[in-house]
């Protein structure tokens, strides 16, 4: 009997370089609030927002990934040719066919890669970081670029006050490498499928609506565990966490998380929320580009990440920043 | 437990979640107009109560609990 044959591939995987693409056009509270019933006040007390980034006309979702997925590549010293996995986690293409991870290889320069999109709501860049260290380690792919990019404004009523807001849009991206030592955690994952409604584009209608109270209550209470076995399956604890960096959904949202995990003192959190509003499946790695940038988080640091949102979706892992 | 003691352990809710002096946790207090306590804090505060007093609000029920005297008067009544 013929037996199928499985490469070596590698010990572990790594993050070797991460890039960022922000939309130029900055909303302010106040510009918002000129429009629609809302104040600044208000705002930052119950999201913590303070302004948002909306793409242009130019710049589209393919573009946006592009930039971000090149600054990436640029960043992790690797070429074109060492690619061979693209993965897109997005929740807002322009429209169902195709794909855009091809596309978007294509104009990076990637010689035809694998390349597929994930839609896994605000956690698709966790999913997917996952699914490129899990290659990787297994030989299914040398090197990674795992982007997350959203134009969720295409998808949100902009005149609701309840979504308007919030959703904004932008890219980040990663590539992720072999390694000898770990540089990525295994993940934990999960979804609860039975909150599908909670985040949705309701039946004809073309923007998402968001039930504020269950999702605020899901993510406050359910995800503390999800949060506490990425770090347990990681072989860490609470004190060896040097940045805490999930979604960046709900800045209250993100403090009550960091207090129920009983991070110490010094942990940084990430809390680009602030300046970026929520970019579902961006917001992760435009949150760690944005400590790296600062200078909050340095290089080996380690980071817990928690991807969660429409689906209801989640998925969380360690890593250590590039 | 008495109305008393569900008082008291409800101003420690509402004094952690949201820094109202317990002194001001009264029953004809309504949380939004008196308390400053908005929608969040409301389903932090039903958390809390789940844990301290082990009666669960469902978001539905909770859109009716707008006075302190709401509060206290729903888990005088589920109390097992």
């Amino acid at each position: 009997m013929t037996s199928i044959k499985l490469p070596t591939g590698a010990p572990g995987a790594r993050v070797l370089g991460l890039g960022e693409y922000r939309p130029r056009r900055r909303v302010t509270n106040d510009e918002l609030a000129s429009r629609m019933e809302t104040n600044d006040e208000w705002i930052q007390s119950r999201v913590g927002i303070a302004e948002r980034r909306w793409a242009s006309e130019d710049e589209t979702l393919v573009e946006m990934s592009v930039a971000a997925g090149g600054k990436a590549l640029a960043a992790s010293g690797l070429d074109v040719t060492d690619i061979d996995l693209v993965l897109l986690a997005t929740t807002s293409p322009p429209k169902a066919i195709p794909g855009l991870a091809p596309r978007v290889a294509h104009q990076i320069g990637i010689p035809r890669p694998g390349a597929f999109d994930v839609n896994a709501g605000c956690a698709g860049w966790c999913y997917a970081l996952s699914a490129a260290a899990d290659a990787i380690r297994a030989g299914s792919a040398r090197n990674a670029l795992v982007i997350g990019g959203e134009r969720l404004t295409d998808y949100t009523n902009l005149e609701d006050r309840s979504t308007a807001v919030i959703f904004a849009d932008g890219a980040g991206a990663a590539v992720v490498g072999p390694s000898d030592e770990p540089g990525i955690g295994p993940v934990a994952w999960g979804s609860d499928g039975d909150l599908h409604e909670a985040i949705a584009i309701p039946e004809g209608e073309t923007g998402m609506s968001m039930a504020g109270q269950a999702v605020y209550r899901w993510a406050t209470t359910k995800l503390t565990e999800t949060l506490s076995e990425a770090m347990r399956r990681a072989g860490v604890g609470p004190d060896d966490i040097d940045v805490f960096a999930p979604h960046q959904a709900n800045l209250r949202i993100i403090e009550l998380m960091a207090k129920r995990l009983g991070l110490p003192d010094r942990t940084v959190i990430a809390r680009d929320i602030i300046r970026s509003g929520n970019t579902s499946s961006a917001s992760v790695p435009l949150a760690l580009s944005a400590v790296m940038e600062s200078g909050e988080a340095k290089s080996g640091d380690l980071a817990l990440l928690l991807g969660y949102g429409a689906g209801l979706t989640f998925a969380g892992q360690v890593i250590r920043l590039p | 437990m008495s109305r008393e003691d569900i008082q008291t352990g409800l101003a420690e809710i509402l004094e952690e979640v949201a820094g109202v002096t317990p002194a001001d946790a009264t029953p004809e207090k309504s949380f939004t107009d008196d308390l400053d306590v908005d929608s969040l804090s409301m389903v932090e505060i039903a958390t809390a109560v789940e844990d301290k007093f082990g009666v669960a609000i469902p978001d539905d029920q909770l859109a009716n609990i707008k006075t302190v005297g709401d509060a206290i008067n729903f888990i005088e009544k589920n109390q097992g």
